[in-house]
């Protein structure tokens, strides 16, 4: 098993070299990196299913020739679930740029493009499969940089060298803390090896903090997800989908890899993961409800999506002190979140990527009517748009059912000293409804500027659907969106394996009963789906035969007598977030602006709204701004002149002798 | 387990019969209230009937997705009208966590009304879609953890669970003011969600004011008459839960459940009326508030039943 692995992460990397040395033969060069791609998942997902069926973990150690760390690669089942939704996706994504850069022509980045992005996929899955501290950092960094070079495809564009820069930064301060965490792992337990870290060396309130903070930069939560919404609009749209579908992921992954590690979870931990729950959801979708940028809405919308795992997160932490199915519920609905997160938000990006390579523009203001002219990507991208919605029967209501279901059991009397769990589940109860009702408006909002009406400006007049290239993958996935949406009872079967066996739930709960349960009961959802699809097939029909002999007519939209509409006089997306702006005044802060219309003749008016990062506003921007200003004093002492380092040096020695000496 | 089978069919079909007819019971209350004798008993059949024999008009501008958004409404009330137990009994389809469903197959109907109404690329529905698509994801949290605070209470995590046990009086005594709380709050949704006043003005719809009505301005024939239904539909699922609660029954006999049922549901309807009569619609930057308070007033039960 441990053959498959290695070959699928060679084949990631030699399919890329192989992409860069084909420059000069461009249809071997793009083939070459989807079926790379496609070979290295399925040599992959051999040893990844063998695993989540009940097979032995995988394990391998290699020679290492640094005095410390080792080569260790570990599959098990936390492992092997992440890496679902890296062989799942990444393919399909990989065959969808290659036609996406086709239509770019930039024949020298797409080739780097190739092998960046195997490179980042390759990289995605050594992290999951690393199993020692220095390694798995190793891994981190080449799947971040990876990242890097992908995000700034356009490079000679200044806004996607700031994006660049932004995300380059907010990595690598992510990557100060994991280099914290591990260094103190390390010193406490006498190794890199995860095996070694077994209770976490006795300090896991530090190590916990210092992994929230470390790879929830990774992840995208609130306040340290100030790169999502710069770095995925400047990304080529496949890119932006294998990023915000599955690299955040790995931030989620990495998190509960140190905490499988612990002894016990203590109940603060479950607030912090709830706290954070709650204003990566609430904070992701009202952000995500004012953007007028199509693809930074969607990062904003990613970022509600981690919240959603995080309070799944959360209730699991609790549910590890109480009885009951609880903890055992919470996991699975996170875990199945990030299944099901990968598939539609991936889906959403190449939908949206479709669009926007088509008019030309991402500003969604500007759009309108596209469904008329691009009518197979608008209704793969409404699939989409009603499955992060969590909308039943698609694949986002299975993860939220059970993360509200563990919720709703941990409300329930139970006769237990704790209060944690039930206010907890109180808690997370009323963010989930809140998400789910703004995230309904945020995508009606997405789906109703862009896609319906008329085309409020002369953008994309000429577009039409995609070719089979693009079309498909995106087919494909909104496919799966439906299929592990009715299907759910058998993802929900699947991931209880995984989710029994996390170590702290497994002393709590050794059985995946409830689950078994659960997925019973979610045959209920299923039947109820398929009978409203009969019942929408039926109605459609009933009009039909009603309508059958009879007037029908067209004409235009009933204005209110008034026959002068223009398709500018249409609600826009900006008018439908209005009501959110006004409640949120206060937290959103947006800028208002524009010239009013005045006098009895008013002139030429306009009205712009802009509602900048709060984060990257007030605090990341002054922060930076100081360490510059603090940066610019230091230069002082940098004279360039030899003999003034000279002087440095003879200091220095002077100090160490004084040092010593006392 | 047949018997329960086909009383929750009985109680389907009720609903599918007699549902319009609660429009009847608003109406006839607003008109006593002002005076006036009110229209008809069963006015409402008659409109759905004179609906359902009309042709079209359908704008130019709109795409199947306007013609799906009636369609995909009346079905997921079906929907949901199986997961609501009606007279104390289980409903057709019942399972842990069918209030989840409940809600979503409601938030998928309006996710399609809201698509429908932009479709048309009308200011005014586009003005409508977004006030429903806002008040309504003030008013999802009450709905929810209400449920959770009477699940909390009966100890239990479906609807028909809930309400069965709701009728044994031992939940009442300690439990009264936590009751009292959640069904304010469930008055308060129900009255949102169901576009009446103090939120929407159901009477008129050619006012920037309207929600729903101003929604389905385009609307014509047949397409209307299954958002008419929908609505009639809607009010009796959600009502189940308010009566629930007031008139839990479980006295034994099937039809004086039934029977308690179908009176309280009048009742309800009748309050409604009263309502409309006596208040007037809130200025729409108040809604916000209203459903806060909802949602405040479906917190409190925690201080009842945690402890």
């Amino acid at each position: 098993m441990a053959f498959f692995l290695l070959l699928s992460l060679l084949i990631y990397l030699l399919s890329g070299l192989a992409s860069l040395a084909m420059g000069r033969h461009p249809a071997w060069g793009t083939r070459i990196v989807p079926f790379g791609s496609a070979a290295a998942s399925l040599c992959a997902l051999i040893p990844v299913l063998y695993v989540l069926a009940g097979g032995t973990p995988v394990d391998l150690r290699a020679a290492w020739s640094l005095p410390v760390g080792s080569f260790h690669l570990h599959l098990d089942l936390l492992s092997a679930w992440f890496a679902l939704p890296v062989i799942l996706v990444s393919p399909i994504v990989s065959f969808y740029g290659t036609g996406y850069l086709r239509r770019h022509d930039r024949p020298r980045e797409t080739d780097a493009c190739g092998f960046f992005l195997q490179l980042l996929t390759g990289g995605m899955l050594f992290v999951l499969l690393a199993s020692d501290g220095l390694l798995f950092l190793l891994a981190w960094e080449i799947m971040s940089m990876a990242a890097f070079f992908l995000v700034v495809f356009e490079h000679e564009e200044h806004e996607v060298q700031r994006a660049g820069w932004i995300y380059l930064v907010a990595t690598h301060l992510g990557t100060a803390f994991l280099f914290a965490m591990f260094v103190l792992l390390g010193s406490r337990c006498g190794s890199f090896d995860f095996g070694d870290f077994d209770g976490l060396g006795g300090v896991a309130d530090v190590v916990f903090v210092l992994a929230v903070v470390g790879f929830g930069a990774k992840a995208g939560f609130f306040g340290l997800h100030v790169w999502l919404p710069e770095a995925h609009p400047a990304a080529p749209s496949h890119v932006s989908g294998l990023m915000s579908g599955v690299m955040i992921k790995t931030g989620i992954y990495g998190l509960l890899r140190v905490m499988v590690l612990a002894n016990d979870w203590p109940a603060w931990w479950g607030w912090v993961l709830i706290g954070i729950g709650i204003a990566s959801g609430l904070g992701g979708v009202i952000y995500a409800l004012v953007q007028h940028d199509l693809k930074r809405l969607l990062a904003y919308s990613s970022v509600e999506n981690i919240g959603i795992i995080c309070l799944g997160l959360g209730m699991s932490v609790f549910g590890v002190h109480s009885v009951g199915p609880v903890a055992l519920f919470a996991m699975a609905g996170a875990l199945l979140h990030v299944l099901n997160h990968a598939v539609f938000k991936s889906c959403l990006f190449l939908g949206a990527g479709a669009v926007i390579q088509a008019v030309g523009t991402r500003e969604i203001d500007l759009l309108g009517g596209v469904q008329k002219r691009m009518p197979r990507t608008a209704a793969l991208f409404l699939v989409a748009c009603a499955a992060v919605c969590g909308l039943p029967p698609l694949n986002g209501f299975v993860g939220e059912f059970l993360i509200y279901l563990a919720s709703y059991w941990s409300v329930l009397p139970q006769g237990l000293p704790s209060v944690n769990p039930r206010v907890g589940g109180f808690v997370v109860i009323s963010t989930l409804a809140l998400i789910g009702g703004l995230a309904a408006m945020c995508f009606t909002k997405v789906y109703g500027a862009v896609f319906l009406g008329e085309p409020r400006s002369g953008c994309g007049s000429s577009a039409t659907d995609p070719g089979r290239d693009m079309s498909v993958p995106v087919t494909i996935l909104a496919a799966l969106c439906a299929v592990f949406g009715l299907g759910g009872s058998l993802l929900m079967l699947l991931v209880a394996s995984v989710a029994a066996r996390i170590h702290p739930l497994a002393m709590a709960a050794p059985d995946m009963a409830p689950l078994r349960e659960a997925s019973a009961v979610y045959l209920n959802v299923t039947l109820a789906a398929l009978v409203l699809a009969a019942a929408v097939y039926g109605l459609w029909r009933l009009r039909d035969r009603l309508l059958a002999g009879r007037v029908v007519r067209t004409g235009p939209t009933w204005g209110c007598g008034y026959p002068h509409g223009t398709p500018r006089m249409q609600y826009t997306g900006s008018s439908f977030a209005q009501p959110i702006i006004a409640a949120f005044r206060s937290l959103l802060r947006s800028e208002l602006g524009g010239d009013w219309p005045a006098g009895y003749l008013p002139g030429r008016s306009s009205f712009m709204t802009h509602t900048p990062g709060l984060f990257m506003h007030r605090f990341y921007t002054p922060l930076f701004a100081a360490f510059a200003r603090v940066a610019v004093r230091m230069r002082r002492i940098q004279q360039g002149g030899t003999h003034v380092y000279v002087f440095y040096v003879v200091l220095a020695l002077v100090a160490v002798l004084v040092w010593s000496l006392l | 387990m047949i018997a329960d089978f086909f009383a929750a069919l009985f109680g389907v079909t009720l609903a599918l019969i007699l549902a319009p007819f609660l429009r009847t019971l608003i109406n006839r209350t607003k008109a006593r209230m002002a005076g006036r004798q009110g229209p008809p008993l069963l006015q409402p059949y008659w409109s759905l009937a004179r609906l359902l024999r009309k042709g079209a008009v359908y704008s130019t501008t709109t795409t199947w997705m306007f013609r799906a958004g009636p369609v995909v409404t009346l079905a997921t009330m079906f929907g949901a009208l199986c997961l609501v137990p009606f007279g104390g009994n289980p409903a057709l389809l019942h399972f842990e966590g069918d209030v989840l469903l409940m809600a979503y197959l409601l938030a998928l109907g309006r996710f399609f009304t809201i698509l429908a109404a932009l479709d048309t690329g009308s200011s005014f529905e586009g003005m409508g879609a977004n006030r429903e698509a806002f008040f309504s994801a003030l008013s999802e949290p009450a709905l929810l953890l209400g449920v959770a605070g009477l699940g909390a209470i009966t100890g239990s995590v479906s609807l028909s669970g809930i309400y069965g046990r709701l009728g044994n009086s031992a939940f009442l005594g300690s439990h009264l003011p936590a009751m009292i709380f959640i069904l304010a709050a469930f008055v308060i949704v129900y009255l949102t969600e169901n576009a009446r006043i103090p939120v929407d003005d159901p009477t008129t719809h050619l006012e920037l004011t309207m929600i729903h009505e101003v929604m389905v301005l385009d609307h014509c024939g047949v397409d209307l008459a299954f958002i008419e239904y929908a609505g009639a539909l809607k009010l009796w699922a959600l009502g189940l839960l308010i009566t629930g609660i007031v008139f839990p029954v479980s006295t034994g006999s099937f039809w004086l459940d039934a029977g308690v049922s179908l009176a309280s549901m009048a009742v309800l309807q009748i309050c409604v009326g009263l309502v409309e009569s006596l208040m007037a619609r809130l200025k729409m930057g108040r809604v916000p508030l209203l459903l806060g308070i909802a949602f405040v007033m479906s917190t409190l039960w925690i201080m009842w039943v945690v402890r």
